[in-house]
């Protein structure tokens, strides 16, 4: 048992009353690891409309390429001269798209959202183990994000080679626009963006490893601290290799170096650098890359996990399952990189041994479908909002990691590769399913983050358009992809063959609008409901795990007096036998005399001798 | 925050509509008057479907709160409410997957055969992936949602205690293990054939050198020493753009073409290489894609199997051409960096080759100090540019790609 309960001395005597609190400490240079927790949210929150906002203006520029849109001059100035976006500007829209969401709204804005609100409460620790690196990591972040944006306002315009900036096209500043001094800046933006992120995951496992609650052991936690854990280990492991790779990158290009560059020619002018090699960037960068998009989903899964057992009113199918898989995902995603450059003109050779790999973590992924779907058997299944995305999110999982088992195989990925179709899967399966995950942790935890409800019904409305749009947009563009047409096209007039999918555009960019518009009802529902929502009941999704123990005005150390101490897993819903359809982790088994199983001793013959003995003194009382 | 809000409102929805007040001014100083009134009237509207929505709202709690008061029990169950959308979106999506595949589909038809080889092995994986994952993809997706719908919450029920089982959880791992077992075994198989090809001396293959740079293709044909000649960057200069190595003898004899032309069911194996930035050479019929890299070589050899005439017949389209396309973004004009591909028979091949002008001008000849050779190289010169403009009468994409090599 590795509980340590040192914090809980030196906290009891801070928090309460004698701590003078101003503005400043509490809202903004908090410590705290829920006002962390809500800072990264809504800075989260504003980066994703952001990025949203781009996404609609290449989607307008996709439906409608020869119509000019006057007003988007008057928005974007030298960007859509005459009313139409240009070229430059529509690469760096979809580059940025790309940054903001995968990086600031997907990785900091889900994990370090739900990994700071969710570790300490789900766990019984005051706060995390090093809140002031915590409060460092936030304003990294949000420096890094401040410096992304200030990009849009420079004279060449953001970076524009695409988020994952391949050199030399992000290298060579007269290769276009966008890799002047808006790349520049994405560089030194990320390496903020990955000392903000590996300050955070430092901090999670450490927290996670030492400061459990007494009785927490590590298969006693809820899955959405493991999906967490793992995540943090991920992101711990890969994201300096991205850091490093970006260094090389900075000296390429401000320092003359060569390391991925070399017989470069740009019209007749030759350049200098010799002997690096462009591939050597794509390794370095996917080495991160692939991992990322699991740093992407697994905390989403991690919170599906928990929402799908609370509102079935079931223990999740196969929890040992569910951890040993995302274990599984975890480490096999270090091993898959190269499934992104099968056609980069790497070694066919390892071609091949990639594909065996990136196949191979389709198992655990197809395991964790299938628990999901024996959890929903035979529940008791409440559709509140969390219950909603979170049935979205195993729907769009599915649609999409079946896609990937085409995009990873090495001979498909060659008429599929940089093709909408890639476009289309990776939408599904870490776009929406990720974006789902954090909404559906957004809806389930809110009352814990605000002492709130939010409207349920404006919810639902908000779930039904942004489901059924999400699938009108991406479901299409398979085909696309399927056609041909590659990803990263300004315009689909210049090939006879692309025409017939005009069409096909102006729709999925109607849809893209809609969806566009239905994420206001969640704004709007979740900035009033801080202010004005129904007051929150201590558990109000009838919840086993540990949040649920701490008052509903929420302060400085999470429980006013002891920690409380953890003696069962948080899955037991609907015991038979049980009074109530939960019982809450806190409560011990000799409450619980008439509902205990046999397994739940863990092979502790002194507890099973007891539990006999009750049976047979109240066999009779039973009957 | 509501600032961003209202921002993304005008947005999102008074851009989408302005476009029909922007079409009737085209002219240079547009008059923004009745754009701002039409991104106005959006956005009323906008709002007034927010007022809408706001007060059915309003009316749903005044319900409720009725029936709260007389003490009967909640008026609208949303657990079943959602459950029956549920429901009907399993139905209408089922449909709607029907929809995607056959429209959608159909439109993809001149996709459905490969003009290739080793494209009819890559096609037979596809369709193995796509039965398998489809039935996958209903399957899971009627279970998600039927259950959803059948076990939706009712107080006199309570959910059934089933923590785990291992013989279930074991067969949906081995399951899925074996049947992705059967697709890397086959994919790894397809996979060596098409990039572990042993020579046959008898049929060796064509060879092709293109060479990428924003926003061109350079296409080189060797000439009858079958061997395209070296090439060293850093002998790029105006005149050679390429920056060909006529101190190579090979390089002496090759032929510059303005299209990709290839005889039909022969091997060819094309070099790529960049001059600039990465680009990929895709040629989505022959199933046919690989990144051009600056600094490196790569290869692809393939055979095409189906001319262009046959396919304009098959596929009853007179104007069908096959292409090559960029699906690497490389700058601005990533979106039309592309190149007529053409399939022929052996002797138009011949013929066409016969046409092609040498790299080797005199220019480069006395640039090489190589022996100027007058009267072989005007006529050339002259005849080629007039026999491609009579081939391209048929081949409309012709005549602009010469264009724009002449730019």
């Amino acid at each position: 048992m590795s509980t340590i309960s040192l914090h809980d001395t030196h906290h009891d005597d801070h928090g309460h009353g004698h701590h003078h609190e101003t503005f400043l400490t509490k809202y903004v240079f908090s410590q705290d690891h829920k006002m962390i927790a809500k800072q990264f949210l809504i800075t989260g929150i504003i980066m994703a409309v952001i990025a949203m906002i781009l996404s609609i203006l290449f989607r307008l520029q996709l439906a409608w390429p020869d119509k000019t849109f006057p007003l988007l001059e008057t928005f974007l100035g030298k960007w859509a001269e005459g009313g139409r976006i240009k070229p430059d500007f529509f690469l760096a829209l979809v580059t940025i798209h790309g940054t903001i969401m995968v990086f600031f709204v997907l990785t900091a804005g889900l994990s370090g959202t739900f990994s700071n609100l969710l570790i300490p409460l789900q766990l019984g620790a005051r706060d995390m183990a090093s809140p002031f690196m915590n409060m460092l990591s936030y304003w990294f972040f949000l420096v890094a994000c401040i410096i992304m944006m200030a990009s849009f306002f420079t004279q060449t315009g953001p970076a524009s080679g695409g988020w994952t900036i391949y050199p030399p096209l992000s290298a060579v500043p007269k290769a276009m626009p966008g890799s002047q001094i808006g790349m520049t800046l994405w560089l030194i933006s990320m390496v903020i963006f990955v000392a903000s992120s590996l300050m955070g995951s430092l901090n999670y496992v450490a927290t996670i490893l030492n400061m459990r609650t007494k009785g927490m052991d590590l298969w006693k936690m809820p899955l959405t601290i493991w999906a967490i854990f793992l995540t943090a280990v991920l992101g711990i492991l890969s994201f300096p290799v991205l850091v490093a790779g970006v260094v090389l990158l900075i000296f390429d290009r401000s320092f003359g170096t060569s390391f991925y560059l070399s017989d470069l020619v740009f019209g007749t002018e030759i350049l200098p650098n010799e002997g690096g090699s462009p591939i050597l960037w794509q390794h370095l960068f996917w080495f991160l890359g692939h991992p990322e998009v699991y740093i992407v989903i697994m905390p989403a899964l991690g919170i599906s996990s928990e929402i799908i057992s609370v509102n079935s009113r079931k223990p999740i199918f196969g929890y040992h399952a569910m951890v040993y898989s995302l274990i599984g995902i975890t480490v096999l995603s270090f091993i898959v990189w190269g499934h992104h450059m099968f056609v980069t003109g790497m070694n066919p050779l390892l071609g091949g041994v990639f594909m065996i790999t990136t196949l191979i973590i389709a198992v655990p992924s197809a395991v964790k479908t299938f628990n999901y779907l024996a959890t929903l058997w035979r529940g008791n299944i409440r559709f509140t909002p969390a219950m909603l995305f979170a049935i979205g999110l195993v729907s769009f999982f599915i649609s999409g990691g079946l896609t990937g088992i085409f995009l990873g195989n090495a001979s498909l990925d060659i008429n599929l590769h940089d093709t909408y179709f890639v476009v289309a899967h990776f939408h599904l399966v870490m776009g929406s399913a990720a974006i789902f995950g954090m909404l559906a942790g957004v809806y389930h935890w809110f009352p814990k983050m605000f002492g709130r409800m939010m409207n349920p019904k404006l919810a639902y409305l908000h779930f039904w358009l942004t489901f059924i749009c999400a699938y009108l947009v991406f479901f299409p563009l398979h085909f696309l992809g399927l056609d041909g047409v590659p990803r990263r096209y300004y315009a689909f007039t210049e090939f006879e063959f692309m025409n017939k999918w005009l069409t096909v555009n102006v729709f999925v960019t109607w849809a893209a609008i809609v969806a566009g518009l239905a994420q206001i009802a969640f704004l709007f529902n979740f900035f009033y409901s801080i202010f004005r929502g129904k007051k929150a009941t201590q558990n109000p999704w009838g919840a086993n795990t540990l949040e649920w123990t701490t008052p509903v005005e929420r302060l400085h150390g999470n429980w006013p007096g002891e920690i409380p101490t953890v003696y069962r897993w948080p899955y037991d819903y609907s015991k038979p036998g049980a009074a109530e359809d939960f019982i809450p982790q806190t409560v011990p088994f000799s409450e619980t005399m008439s509902s205990n199983l046999p397994h739940d001793f863990e092979g502790n013959e002194e507890a099973e001798r007891i539990q006999k003995e009750w049976e047979a003194a109240n066999k009779p009382v039973q009957e | 925050m509501a600032a961003l809000a209202v921002i993304f409102t005008v947005f999102s929805s008074a851009n989408a509509f302005a476009q029909e007040a922007a079409a009737a001014a085209t002219a240079k100083p547009v008059d923004m008057g009745p754009i701002h009134k039409s991104a106005l009237f959006y956005v009323l509207l906008f709002l007034l479907l927010c007022l809408f929505i706001a007060i059915v709202g309003k009316a749903l709690k005044v319900y409720e709160l009725t029936r709260e008061t007389q003490g009967k029990p909640e008026g609208i169950n949303w657990d079943t409410v959602n459950a029956i959308i549920f429901a009907l979106f399993l139905v209408v999506g089922l449909y709607g997957v029907y929809w995607e595949y056959s429209v959608h589909g159909s439109m993809i038809s001149h996709m459905q055969e490969a003009a290739s080889e080793h494209g009819k092995r890559i096609d037979e994986m596809f369709k193995l992936t796509l039965i398998i994952t489809t039935i996958v993809f209903i399957l899971t997706h009627i279970v998600l949602f039927v259950f959803a719908y059948i076990y939706r919450y009712s107080a006199k029920r309570k959910a059934y205690y089933y923590p785990h089982n291992n013989t279930i959880e074991k067969i949906w791992t081995i399951v899925p293990a074996l049947v992705l077992t059967l697709l890397v075994l086959k994919g790894f198989l397809t996979w060596r054939s098409i990039f572990y090809k042993a020579e046959d001396p008898n049929n060796r293959p064509l060879n092709i050198e293109v060479v990428s740079s924003q926003f061109l293709w350079d296409i080189r044909y060797p000439g009858a020493d079958a061997i395209v000649g070296k090439r060293n960057y850093k002998l790029t200069t105006a005149i050679n753009g390429l920056g060909i190595d006529f101190n190579d003898k090979n390089s002496l004899d090759d032929l510059l073409a303005d299209e990709i032309v290839l005889p039909v069911n022969k091997p060819v194996r094309f070099t790529l290489a960049s001059k600039d930035v990465i680009h990929s050479f895709y040629m989505p019929h022959f199933r046919v894609q690989l990144n051009t890299v600056p600094g490196m070589q790569t290869y692809f050899e393939f055979t095409p199997t189906v001319t262009t005439e046959e396919m304009r017949t098959k596929l009853n389209d007179p104007k069908f051409n096959y292409i090559l396309l960029c699906a690497k973004i490389c700058g601005a004009n990533h979106f039309n960096m592309q190149k007529n591909v053409r399939v022929v028979s052996e002797a138009e091949y011949k013929e066409w080759l016969s046409q092609q002008a040498p790299y080797l001008t005199n220019d480069l000849r006395k640039a090489f100090n190589l022996p100027v050779v007058a009267e072989e190289a005007a006529p050339a010169a002259t005849e080629a540019p007039a026999d491609t403009t009579a081939t391209a009468a048929k081949v409309e994409l012709d005549v602009k790609n010469q264009l724009a090599l002449k730019k």
